[in-house]
């Protein structure tokens, strides 16, 4: 029987067993919206903003092993979608997302509501593909959840002209996709992974950094059971987080710009490093030749050949997906006696210990003021950091990576590579479909939440009970530290004037909203909101405006030239952050 | 250094656009490019000439690969290869430059393909060099128009660039 192209959409997500579309009506999809409306497999969710739905499919990726997916129309709901498809692509997040496309005679003739959303979307997709003939239309879906989900994940966008949606064919969904053009690497080479092994064994100063690909890659598992086996320090990256348990004494907390001063110093000075699914971002490695002044052999795994060297020359590249090459070293390493020297490594976590001694996420607590920090210490102490954290962009991401310690992978979601103002509460959203019964928090600042505000909407319309924690400094947080380092405290435009009230906001959108201004009331209201199961709560949070994020490493600055908190001052003139001659430790 | 890369991409709408737009997006430079389509109807044969250091060569081969429509890719470079550009140029034929030009032509192994009582236009191939050199030889003043393809490169011998 013949279908329509509307029709083989449907068909076609139902069969990937998709559960949710996100998404917003136009004239282009039009017969896509028809189609969605005549089944009950797949559920559509009404979002407010094209971006909102973007973003609630990331989040819904993220934080679960299936795979989020987006319906826009045609021009203005096509561009809306963009930041989120370039927040998803940064991050490299598996999803599909269908546009809406003027019908394909009309193309090329500025037609009403036409963008060129292949042109537009080409620099920031793993892949997108106009559908020209209804006949290629389930095919060209199967593609796109192949490509999406297959090696380096990333979105793939179909552009699905609306004559293609009423032509009508058979349907045939295909069972598996064969393209001689891409064929993702999984295993690693062998041989590469011995030399790695031995290299890792007679490491002295060793130190594993471990990135988003450990999460993507679902290899938390592999990663523990190495660090634990080999009793290496271990850090994370912002993309990383959980994929190593936050409380384990072998973590040394995340590194980069806002890591702690025992992780870059480890980082810094190491004599091996063990890279996986990491990708030397500049936000970790601001400047490589800096980096490399500490002499160091450099192990890296990721899937992608392109990671690898790209800022940073390494020793043992190994081309593969982390979990097959981490099974075959553990079991490399379970056939093989040796271990690592333990007298060098014992001498080695003396030295991390204490670089780790001053604390340097320790802040100057206030019975007055709410400290930022506080609040999120508080939040993982009522959550046992098994909840789910969103969260946007700013000061309190920061906050959140690094008092929040996440037990586990994909519990949180953030926007690392592109740095999304917005993102958080959509992807909460997300999240919280993926994961009805748990606790999602979005963490958030009085300027992020504004930017995608409007899906307070959507979470009354679909019950999604998120939890708000907005760390309301007045300020656009980031902005003003950067203005008070760098630019003579020139605060300018970075003052957020004429706020909304908060608490009105949520309630007129049907929540509940808080507002807690003395710190004796945090608990007592983090508490309250997350008994409150069935209900959003808006938690506004008035925050020291003052406080920054430390340590703090300059752009251009080396991972071993921190700015640090105050009460380290004086210890940095000292001899722990003076460089020394880590050579003679083992 | 200049490299010479051979791409073999899928004969797809879309696919050229994918491979420039990757060029500029990361700030690498196109010197050519020629593209068509090979004895297989369904692939078609790019050849870019581009130049930068050695790592940047190696982002530009694994960013190429990366593309989903590329199906197979060499860096003619990396061994014995041969590369051959054509040229059109049309130039003024009048008074000496007449048997000037004519002259010149022979001695580059040209052709000349079209003859005005004023003008010739000579058909000329061989590396980019020898373009170059031609074009170097002859007194600018004497060149009314130059059209060049780009060099298209295959490698020597049994190397082979196929699917
Ligand atoms: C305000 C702000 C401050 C920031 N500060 C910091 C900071 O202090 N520290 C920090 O770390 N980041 C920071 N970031 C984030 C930073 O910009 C980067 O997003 C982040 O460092 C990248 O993380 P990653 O290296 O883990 O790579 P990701 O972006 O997570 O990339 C994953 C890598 O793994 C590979 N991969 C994917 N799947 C697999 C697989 N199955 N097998 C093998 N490999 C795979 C990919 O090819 C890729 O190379 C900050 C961002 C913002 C917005
Ligand atoms: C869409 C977007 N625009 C601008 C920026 C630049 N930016 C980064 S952080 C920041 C301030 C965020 O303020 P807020 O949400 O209040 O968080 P805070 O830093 O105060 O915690 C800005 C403007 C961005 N990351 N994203
Ligand atoms: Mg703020």
């Amino acid at each position: 029987m013949e279908i329509s192209g509307a029709e083989i959409v449907v068909r076609c997500l139902a069969e990937e067993g998709v559960e949710f579309i996100f998404g917003y009506p136009g004239g282009a999809v039009l017969e896509i919206y028809d189609a969605i409306f005549k089944q009950n497999k797949v559920k559509h969710v009404l979002v407010r903003h094209e971006q909102g739905a973007v973003h609630a499919a990331d989040g819904y990726s993220r934080s679960s092993q299936k795979i989020g997916v987006a319906l826009v129309t045609s021009g203005p709901g096509a561009t809306n979608a963009i930041t989120g498809i370039a927040t998803a692509y940064m991050d490299s997040i598996p999803m599909v997302i269908l546009s809406g496309q003027v019908p394909t005679p009309a193309i090329g003739l500025d037609a009403f509501q036409e963008v060129d959303m292949v042109g537009i979307t080409r620099p920031c997709v793993k892949h997108n593909i106009l559908v020209k003939d209804v006949k290629d239309l389930a095919s060209a879906i199967k593609k796109a959840f192949y490509i999406a989900t297959t090696g380096r994940p990333g979105p793939v966008v179909v552009d699905i002209p609306k004559d293609v949606t009423i032509a009508k064919t058979e349907f045939h969904y295909p069972a598996s996709v064969q393209m001689r053009s891409y064929n993702p690497p999984s295993k690693g080479h062998p041989g590469q992974i011995k030399k790695a092994v031995n290299l890792m064994l007679e490491a002295k100063r060793p130190m594993v950094y471990v990135g988003g690909g450990a999460v993507l890659a679902n290899a938390s598992e592999q990663v523990t059971e190495l660090v634990r086996m080999l009793g290496f320090p271990c850090t994370n990256t912002l993309m990383g987080l959980g994929a190593y348990p936050g409380t384990d004494p072998l973590f040394v907390g995340m590194l980069g710009m806002h890591g702690t001063y025992e992780a870059n110093l480890s980082m810094h000075y190491c004599d091996v490093l063990i890279a996986i699914g990491a990708r030397f971002d500049d936000r970790v490695v601001s400047v490589p030749q800096q980096f490399l002044s500490s002499p160091k052999k450099i192990i890296h795994i990721d899937i992608d050949p392109s990671s690898i060297a790209k800022r940073v020359k390494v020793d043992i590249p190994i081309v593969g997906n982390v979990r097959e090459v981490l099974d075959e070293m553990l079991s490399l390493l379970k056939q093989s006696k040796e271990r690592p020297d333990a007298t060098a490594l014992a001498s080695w976590w003396k030295q991390i210990d204490e670089w780790r001694a001053p604390n340097s996420l320790y802040y100057q607590p206030s019975d007055e003021l709410i400290k930022p920090q506080y609040v999120i210490q508080k939040l993982y102490e009522l959550t046992g950091g098994e909840a789910f954290v969103t969260s946007d962009v700013g000061q309190h991401q920061m906050w959140a990576a690094q008092y929040y310690k996440f037990a586990k992978p994909r519990r949180w979601i953030n926007s690392g590579g592109l740095g999304t103002m917005g993102f958080g509460l959509p992807a909460a959203m997300g999240v919280q479909l993926a994961n009805p019964d748990a606790d999602v928090v979005c963490v958030t600042g009085e300027a992020s939440i504004q930017m995608c505000i409007q899906e307070l909407s959507t979470c009354k319309q679909y019950h999604v009970p998120v939890k708000i924690v907005n760390l309301n400094n007045r300020y656009l947080g980031m902005v003003r530290q950067w203005q008070e380092f760098f630019y003579g405290n020139r605060y300018s435009e970075s003052y957020m004037d004429a706020l909304p009230d908060f608490v009105k906001l949520a309630e007129s959108y049907g929540h509940v909203g808080m507002r807690i201004e003395q710190p004796a009331d945090v608990e007592g209201a983090l508490r309250e909101a997350l008994k409150l199961k069935e209900r959003l709560v808006f938690m506004d949070f008035i925050t020291d405006q003052t406080e920054n994020v430390f340590p703090m490493v300059q752009n251009g600055k080396g991972l071993n030239q921190m700015d640090l908190p105050p009460h380290m001052r004086n210890l940095q003139q000292g001899t722990v952050a003076k460089e020394r001659d880590y050579g003679n430790l083992s | 250094m200049r490299h010479i890369l051979s791409i073999l991409v899928e004969n797809e709408a879309g696919a050229l656009s994918r491979v420039v737009g990757l060029f500029s997006a990361r700030g690498y430079n196109i010197d050519s490019l020629t593209v068509s389509t090979t004895e297989d109807p369904t692939l078609s044969r790019m050849t870019i000439v581009t130049n930068g250091s050695d790592d940047i060569i190696e982002q530009i081969t694994k960013q190429l690969n990366k593309l989903i429509e590329v199906v197979k890719l060499i860096d003619l470079n990396e061994s014995d290869h041969i590369e051959r550009e054509l040229m059109l140029i049309k130039v003024r034929a009048t008074g000496k430059d007449r048997d000037e030009m004519k002259r010149m032509s022979d001695i580059f192994r040209g052709r000349i393909i079209d003859v005005t009582e004023k003008t010739y236009t000579i058909e000329l191939t061989g590396t980019s060099q020898k373009l170059d050199a031609f074009i170097e030889a002859v007194d600018r003043a004497v060149i009314l128009e130059t059209v060049r393809t780009g060099a298209s490169g295959i490698g020597r011998g049994e190397r082979i660039l196929k699917i």
